[in-house]
């Protein structure tokens, strides 16, 4: 079975600054991996590049078996249309650090915004689909409110709702809790590990080491732009190899 | 509050005393402030009476000409001008403000030129330019090259007096609203670009419903300042006999010398628009703000007034509340 991600010797420069050099990694269908590192260490920037947002400079990235955001014909890449980018963007949601959810929209509105907009799903499909998922994060109530009426786990599960809205078979979040107080983290690593029982191929970098440990198939430890140890949870954070992945684990444990 | 009392109890925190001693000191006597204000009264009276009691100017005058069909004419156009030159200066803005923050060199270039051009020339003299256009473009129209046919107009038949001062007046706005319109769109969050992006957004889309709203919260205070402002500018189009307000009482004063008298008919009806926009300006915002806080917006002061009226006739206190609840939920 071809894996839900397949990155290859991923490189990224930004200027001079080598941020990724040569990340391999792969993610199974239906499979959690949580990334974790050091800050700086190209964590976010790789899950960016997943969904184009960054272009990388060499190495190869697949999901789901097609090139992200080139296409190969012959032995050239041809870089995608605007438009297929964005229907590659579209099977993959992403859960941000900030949230950055639509402030001047309501909640409902946030949800629905892409589904009828992008997909062409008819408002009242979207909204039915908006309510239940807004059941399944535990805010059926809130579909009115404006985000800042809503505190900081709460909107994070409203973002959660609406990357799920498009129905993607891959979810990318990027340190989802660390903008959270510190109460409030759970409420979100609840939704997000039914989400794993519920079989979301997911790949997420996070601090939370709890979170690794109890619901990651794999976790990767990423340093200096490169993968420097991968595995298990049980063999990275319990019985880690290197001397970097050792000395990290024994500062965030 | 049960939440604190509580944490209170939990932590062994005494109750509050029931009967705490109030405070009732006697205020301090800011005499300065009494007379500085008396003074500023004292002053003003002065001016309005320099006014009113002048025997230069003719009050009678000035009311009979308020309402004169000259007049009000020109204060029709004078609207007229200032709707279409904003909207035409909305327009321009929004497009030349993309171009500005496109990625395009080109197309970032030329904005940047058109803007130094309409804002590095006074109005005053654009306004005369497009007035004398006919003098280096004397006829428009639209050849095909290489054959004798092609078909073309006078372009004073199609500059008039108006089109120019519509053209200048818009031309010139647009390149204020471009910088308006960049300014807002540079307020909003990069994070929202990249939200809108993973969720599968097109440029366009994103742009029209996600940044540009958002925009308009920082876009629309200085635009009303703007729309203010290009109201008065329209008097400048007088140079060359518009027909507006200004125009029109020029006229009338050249006839019978009551120049004073004009202005402030003018001045009245000038002043008068410029009420009307602000309290428009005052709405347009309450809409934008929305989702902008997690409080109730407060009342309007039309809302104001009509629960003030409630208050008035007596109505009981829980009608007034829910007047109150009516209010916040309009908004």
């Amino acid at each position: 079975m071809t894996p839900m991600v397949d990155a290859q010797r991923v490189c990224k420069r930004f200027g001079k600054l080598e941020v990724l050099r040569g990340i391999s990694l792969q993610v199974p269908k239906g499979g959690v991996v949580v990334v974790i590192g050091p800050s700086g260490s190209g964590k976010s920037t790789f899950l960016r590049c997943l969904n184009h947002l960054e272009t990388i400079d060499a190495g190869r990235l697949y999901v789901d078996g097609m090139l992200v955001g080139y296409e190969q014909r012959g032995d050239k890449l041809h870089e995608l249309k605007d438009k297929e980018v964005c229907v590659q963007r579209s099977k993959i949601g992403m859960v941000f650090q900030s949230f950055n959810l639509f402030p001047h929209l309501t909640v409902t509105e946030n949800i629905v915004a892409a589904p009828t907009r992008v997909k062409g799903e008819k408002r009242t499909e979207a909204t039915q689909h908006a309510q239940e998922l807004l059941a399944s994060v535990g805010l059926a109530d809130k579909g009115a409110a404006y985000p800042r009426q809503l505190s900081g786990g709460q909107q994070q599960r409203v973002a959660i709702a609406r990357a799920l809205a498009m129905r993607p078979k891959l979810m990318l979040f990027d340190e989802p809790t660390s903008a959270l107080d510190p109460e409030l983290v759970s409420e979100v690593l609840d939704v997000m590990k039914q989400l794993a029982i519920d079989g979301m191929t997911m790949l997420v970098v996070t601090h939370e080491m709890g979170f690794a440990r109890e619901v990651a198939d794999s976790v990767v430890f990423i340093d200096g732009g490169v993968v420097v140890e991968a595995g298990t949870p049980g063999e990275v954070l319990g019985n880690p190899q290197h001397e970097r992945t050792k000395s990290f684990v024994s500062k965030v444990l | 509050m049960d939440g604190i009392a509580q944490v209170q109890k939990a932590a062994g925190v005494p109750d509050l005393e029931p009967e705490a001693e109030p405070i009732r000191a006697v205020p301090v006597r800011h005499y300065g402030r009494w007379i500085g204000a008396v003074a500023a009264l004292l002053f003003v009276a002065l001016i309005v009476r320099l006014f009113a009691l002048s025997p230069n100017i003719n009050w009678g005058a000035v009311r009979q000409y308020l309402g004169n069909g000259q007049i009000l004419k020109g204060l029709q156009l004078t609207i007229i001008y200032t709707l279409v030159s904003m909207a035409l200066g909305v327009a321009l803005g929004i497009v030349v403000a993309t171009m500005r923050l496109s990625v395009n060199p080109v197309l970032r270039a030329l904005s940047g030129v058109y803007i130094w051009i309409f804002r590095g020339v006074p109005l005053l003299v654009q306004i005369i330019f497009w007035f004398n256009i006919a003098i280096i473009l004397p006829r428009v129209g639209i050849d095909i090259p290489g054959t004798h046919l092609g078909w073309s107009v006078y372009t004073s038949s199609i500059v008039t007096t108006s089109i120019a001062a519509v053209l200048a007046l818009g031309l010139n706005e647009g390149a204020y609203m471009a910088e308006i319109v960049r300014a807002g769109i540079q307020v909003v969050d990069y994070g929202q670009t990249e939200a809108g992006l993973a969720l599968g957004m097109k440029r366009s889309l994103l742009f029209r419903m996600i940044i540009l709203p958002q925009a308009m919260r920082a876009i629309i205070p200085p635009t009303g300042n703007e729309f203010i402002g290009l109201l008065k500018s329209t008097s400048l189009v007088s140079v060359i006999a518009a027909q507006e307000l200004l125009t029109k009482a020029q006229i009338i004063y050249s006839r019978n010398l009551l120049i004073i008298e004009l202005l402030l008919v003018a001045s009245f009806w000038y002043i008068t628009v410029t009420t009307l926009l602000t309290w428009g300006q005052y709405y347009i915002e309450r809409y934008y703000a929305r989702g902008s806080s997690n409080r109730q917006l407060p009342p309007t002061p039309m809302q104001r007034f009509r629960a003030s009226l409630r208050r008035m006739y007596g109505r009981d206190e829980t009608s007034e509340a829910a007047s109150q609840v009516e209010a916040g939920g309009a908004s």
